[in-house]
C-alpha cells in the first residue's frame, strides 16, 4: 500500500469510529426519550419560577439555555463512568480506533444530544420576549452547539479519570453549579462584587451566557461579541486536545 | 502465539504479579486458572493492552503488548468478565459498531457478521435489544463481537461468570470450535475446575505465582495413584500416625486429612482398622485439578 493510500485508510477508520460513535449516542438517546424530560424539565422550572419571581424571564434566559445544556453534558458524560466499568467503553478501549476518535465522537454525540434538549428551550423565547427572526436563527444554533460541545469536554475531562458517579456529583455541585452560577446566568456582571467580577471574568462560562444574549438580542452587560466567540471556541479546542490527551494515556494501574 | 516472560506487576506495594513466564502455542485452548486474586485479572489486563505492566515482558504474535498496544489490538479478540455491550443497542447495532471500530464497513462488515452470528448461532435475535437477551446468549454476542476481526488470538476473562452449567458447557463447545474450525487460540481465565479441566494447558496461579503448568492430565499425574479424604474428630495425629505408618503425605485442610497415594482403596481398609475408631467417614478420588492446586499452594481454588 502506497503511504498515501495508507493514510487516506487511517483517516477512512479515524472517521468511521467517531461517527460510530456519534450515531451511538443519538440511537440511545431516541431509545429513552424519557431522558429528555429530566434534562429540560428542572432548567424550565427553574427560570418560570425565578422569571416570574423577579418578573424578568428575559434576564435569566440564556442562563437557562446553558443550564439545560450543562445537565445534558453532565447526563452524557456520567455515562463514561458506568461505561468503562461495565459496558461498551471496554470494548472501546481494547480496539485500534485512534483514542482521539473515540473521545471527538464521544463528545461530537454527546453534544448533540445536549444541543437537541437545548433547542426544545428555543420554543419557550416567546414568553422571554425573544424573536428569533430566520436571519438570527442559525447563529443562535450555532452558539448552542458550540456551547453543549465545551461544556461536554468539560465534564469529559472530569469523569474520564473518575471510577465512582458519586465523585462525579461532588465535582458537579463544587465545580459546575457554581461555575453557572457565576456566568452572568443569574446576576449582571456590571454590579457584581470585585472578587466575583474577576471570577466572572476568568469564568469560561461567562463567554458561552454572553455568546447567547448577543445571538439572541438580549441585554448584556458581559464581555463583548467577538470576545465572547473567540474564548468560547478556544476553549472548546483546548478541552478537545486535554481530552485527547487524557484518553491517550497509558495506565499502569486497574482501569476497569 | 503468547509469550509472556518475566512479568511483574506492581500497585503500588502491593505485589499482584511476580515473575510469571509461560508460552500459549498457536491454536491451543490456554487457562489460567486460580482463587480470585491470585493474579488473573492484572495478567489478564496486561495482555489485552489495558495496562502496562510494571516489568517483564508479553507478546502477542510477536508483538509487545506495552510498546505496540494498537498492532497488538488488530490481533486480539477480547472478552470482559464484565459486560461490554451496548444494553440499548440490538444484538446488530453492536456488531455493526464493533466493527467500525476496527475499520470495517460494508459488505465485508456484513458478511463478517452474518458469519459471527451464524457460528455463535444468534442470527434470529440479531434484531432482539442486547437488554432482553438472557446471560448466555449475551456471552456470545460478547464472543461474536470479538471475533468480528477475525482475530489470531482470542482472550477472556472469566467468561462464564454467571452463567448456568448447561450454558457453561455450550459456551466450552463454542470455544472449541473456534479453535478447531478456525484455528484461533484462546487463553481464558477461570476460577472454575470444570473449565479449566477442558483447557488443552493451563498455568495455575496462586499469589502472583505460577504454581504448575501443564495440561490437566499430566498435572493431575502428578499426584500419581488417588486422593484418600478422611474425617476425623482428631485430624492432625490422624495426619501424623499415616504419615508415620504408611509414609504417604498426609495433610489436614478444613478439618479432613488429605492423603495422596497409590491404590487407595488398599490404603483405606489398612488405615481404617490401624486407627480404629479415629476414622468418621472416607472418600476416595481419582486427583483433580482442586488436590494439584491444594498440593502447591495448601489453598483452595473455588
Amino acid at each position: 500500500m502506497s503511504s498515501c493510500a495508507k493514510r487516506g485508510h487511517r483517516l477512512n477508520s479515524f472517521i468511521l469510529s467517531a461517527a460510530t460513535l456519534w450515531q451511538r449516542e443519538l440511537v440511545r438517546f431516541w431509545r429513552q426519550k424519557s431522558r429528555v424530560l429530566s434534562v429540560v424539565a428542572s432548567p424550565l422550572i427553574f427560570w418560570l419560577l425565578m422569571g416570574y419571581g423577579s418578573n424578568d424571564l428575559a434576564r435569566y434566559y440564556s442562563g437557562t439555555l446553558v443550564l439545560t445544556v450543562m445537565f445534558s453534558a453532565i447526563f452524557s458524560t456520567i455515562s463514561i463512568i458506568e461505561d468503562r466499568r461495565e459496558g461498551f467503553l471496554l470494548s472501546m478501549l481494547v480496539s485500534p480506533a485512534p483514542r482521539t476518535s473515540l473521545v471527538l465522537g464521544k463528545i461530537l454525540g454527546s453534544a448533540t444530544l445536549g444541543w437537541i434538549q437545548g433547542l426544545l428551550l428555543l420554543v419557550f423565547a416567546p414568553l422571554a420576549g425573544v424573536r428569533i427572526g430566520l436571519a438570527d436563527f442559525v447563529p443562535v444554533i450555532a452558539a448552542m452547539f458550540l456551547i453543549s460541545f465545551t461544556l461536554t469536554g468539560l465534564g469529559f475531562a472530569i469523569a474520564w479519570k473518575m471510577d465512582s458517579t458519586a465523585a462525579f456529583h461532588g465535582i458537579m455541585m463544587l465545580l459546575l453549579v457554581p461555575m453557572w452560577m457565576v456566568s452572568g446566568a443569574l446576576f449582571p456582571m456590571a454590579t457584581a462584587h470585585g472578587a466575583v467580577k474577576a471570577l466572572m471574568w476568568a469564568n469560561p462560562m461567562t463567554y458561552s451566557v454572553s455568546l447567547l444574549n448577543y445571538t439572541l438580542r438580549l441585554p448584556n452587560t458581559g464581555p463583548g461579541a467577538a470576545e465572547s466567540l473567540i474564548v468560547t471556541v478556544l476553549f472548546g479546542i483546548a478541552l478537545l486536545l486535554l481530552c485527547g490527551m487524557i484518553a491517550s494515556q497509558k495506565a499502569t494501574r486497574s482501569a476497569a | 502465539m503468547i509469550a509472556v516472560e518475566n512479568l511483574t506487576h506492581k500497585y503500588g506495594d502491593r505485589v499482584a504479579l511476580s515473575g510469571v513466564s509461560f508460552e500459549v502455542r498457536k491454536g491451543e485452548v490456554f487457562g489460567l486458572l486460580g482463587p480470585n486474586g491470585g493474579g488473573k485479572s492484572s495478567l489478564f489486563r496486561i495482555l489485552s493492552t489495558m495496562m502496562v505492566p510494571t516489568s517483564g515482558r508479553a507478546t502477542i504474535a510477536g508483538i509487545d503488548v506495552a510498546k505496540d498496544p494498537a498492532k497488538v489490538r488488530r490481533q486480539v479478540g477480547v472478552v470482559f468478565q464484565t459486560q461490554s455491550l451496548d444494553k440499548a443497542l440490538t444484538v446488530e447495532e453492536n456488531l455493526r459498531a464493533q466493527g467500525h471500530l476496527h475499520g470495517l464497513s460494508g459488505a465485508v462488515l456484513r458478511e463478517r457478521m452474518e458469519a459471527a452470528m451464524e457460528r455463535l448461532g444468534l442470527f434470529e435475535r440479531k434484531k432482539d435489544l442486547v437488554d432482553t437477551l438472557s446471560g448466555g446468549l449475551r456471552r456470545r454476542v460478547e464472543i461474536a463481537k470479538a471475533l468480528l476481526h477475525r482475530p489470531q488470538v482470542l482472550l477472556m476473562d472469566e467468561a462464564s461468570t454467571g452463567l448456568d452449567p448447561a450454558a457453561r458447557r455450550e459456551l466450552s463447545r463454542h470455544v472449541e470450535t473456534l479453535r478447531d474450525k478456525d484455528g484461533v487460540t484462546i487463553l481464558l481465565t477461570s476460577h472454575i475446575l470444570a473449565e479449566a479441566e477442558r483447557c488443552d494447558r493451563l498455568v495455575l496461579l496462586h499469589e502472583g505465582r505460577i504454581v504448575a503448568q501443564g495440561s490437566p492430565r499430566e498435572l493431575c499425574a502428578r499426584i500419581g495413584g488417588d486422593v484418600v479424604v478422611l474425617e476425623s474428630a482428631e485430624a492432625e495425629s490422624l495426619a501424623a500416625g499415616i504419615r508415620e505408618r504408611f509414609g504417604a503425605s498426609a495433610i489436614v485442610r478444613d478439618g479432613q486429612v488429605r492423603v495422596e497415594i497409590a491404590n487407595g482403596h488398599r490404603f483405606i481398609a489398612e488405615a481404617v482398622e490401624a486407627f480404629p475408631g479415629a476414622v468418621d467417614s472416607v472418600g476416595l478420588h481419582k486427583p483433580s485439578l482442586e488436590d494439584v492446586f491444594v498440593r502447591e499452594t495448601g489453598a483452595s481454588i473455588e
